[in-house]
């Protein structure tokens, strides 16, 4: 019940004040635009996926480095004092997510309007996406906690996170390619199975740890 | 540890003049990584411990093995790096394994940092311990399941076969064996000495 209240309040509040929203999507359709005016024009699959995945890596770090500054230290006392730590981070990790989809299908609607791309597996192509970003944003909630404890720098959490974060990224790009190539589900389900395993290991992880750094 | 001490440094000696083909690279190259491994595992289980019980010297052997750990890390790098040269023409090739030990190598320098920039000693073991947890665990994704998933230049994956198959007679494979098990008790040995001097330097601070 409480994750959904949190869940509800954080939906709220960026309704409210739509502007740390609006950054990242700013964020985001900007670095679109660098890489259109340097680019130009791409031929090849490979140089559109990886391209496409380091723009929404970098923008998922701006992205989910807000969500943790917006909390004032009372209003963290406040949550501690009312509900259990894993109800807390299970709640920013499905919130930070759903920002993360949003941005993606922002991202996907842009690029692929700015350098043309026919796919031919879109659902392969929506899987990698939508649990690629959703992965981002569960990865970088426990570690932008990390980083908040450590002072907010996003230059910390950018080598705390692209490490731990790689993996992830290695799948997802992989899927991606071979969704625009239309290779066979029979090879595309093993990395669609490691994704999804991926997702569910870090956010096992973090339910776990965030206690630890809760008592801080 | 005096037994693990003398063990760690007389196979050293031995196994130095037994090939001399880039082959021997396999008793320094391979045992690095093994080494490598076992420490970070190692540190691994001391921060389970620390989030466990609160007691900070299980942080202060996290932390050394994480140091030592990346010592033979770097050596399995360079070691590997030189090898690569000569069997397959550069010093980097885009293979998963080398991906992997890279990253590994950044994550760990990360950790690094991490504690460097917190200066509570509570919050620094608690928070660095629950980084190398999870830095852990995706490391051993990295390194263990993604490269069986890819064919890798490296013996054993991808249809290459594992050298034990063909040429690690059993000369070689006497040296090996204590060769792995030298290098585990070397980075033991330089993990203990750091430990027992971090405790003197804080009972005399």
């Amino acid at each position: 019940m409480s994750i959904g209240a949190i869940l509800t309040k954080e939906i709220k509040t960026d309704a409210r004040n739509p502007y740390t929203l609006a950054g990242a999507l700013l964020f985001l359709l900007s670095s679109l635009f660098v890489c259109y005016i340097t680019i130009k024009r791409i031929s090849a699959p490979s140089t559109w996926t990886s391209l496409f995945w380091i723009i929404l890596l970098f923008t998922s770090f701006n992205a989910v480095a807000k969500s943790f500054v917006n909390e004032t230290r009372e209003r963290m006392l406040y949550y501690y004092s009312i509900i259990s730590p894993s109800d807390f981070v299970i709640s920013k990790m499905l919130y930070n997510a759903l920002i993360m989809v949003i941005l993606s299908g922002a991202a996907v609607l842009v690029f692929s309007t700015l350098f043309e791309i026919v796919i031919e597996d879109p659902i392969a192509f929506w899987y990698a996406v939508i649990f690629g970003a959703a992965g981002f944003g569960i990865v970088l909630s426990l570690l932008s906690t990390i980083a908040s404890k450590a002072g907010n720098n996003l230059t910390l959490m950018a080598i705390l996170g692209l490490p731990i974060l790689l993996p992830m990224v290695l799948v997802t790009t992989t899927i991606t390619k071979n969704a625009i190539d239309g290779i066979d589900w029979s090879i595309q389900w093993k990395y669609a199975f490691v994704l999804m395993g991926l997702n569910l290991v870090c956010f096992a992880l973090s339910v776990i740890l965030f206690p630890y750094l809760w008592r801080e | 540890m005096l037994f693990a001490i003398s063990a760690g440094l007389l196979v050293d000696v031995p196994r130095l003049d037994i090939l001399n083909e880039t082959i021997r690279n396999l008793f320094f190259h391979v045992t690095s990584w093994f080494a490598m491994v076992f420490l970070f595992l190692a540190s691994f289980v001391y921060s389970i411990k620390y989030l466990a019980s609160g007691n900070d010297k299980h942080d202060l052997m996290a932390k050394i093995f994480v140091q030592t750990g990346m010592i033979f890390g770097i050596a399995g790098l360079v070691t590997g790096m030189l090898w690569a040269k000569f069997t397959w023409g550069a010093y980097w090739v885009p293979d998963p394994k080398l991906n992997g030990a890279a990253i590994t190598l950044l994550a760990y320098l990360a950790y690094n940092i991490l504690r460097n920039s917190l200066t509570d000693p509570i919050s620094r073991a608690k928070i660095s311990g629950v980084y190398n947890i999870f830095a852990f665990v995706m490391m051993l994704i990295f390194v263990f399941i993604l490269p069986r998933m890819t064919s890798s230049l490296h013996p054993g994956n991808g249809g290459n076969p594992a050298f034990s198959s063909y040429d690690l007679d059993n000369t070689m494979r006497m040296v090996f064996y204590p060769a792995v098990m030298g290098w585990i008790f070397l980075g033991l040995w330089i993990s203990e000495i750091k430990y027992r001097l971090e405790l003197y330097k804080k009972s005399h601070e």
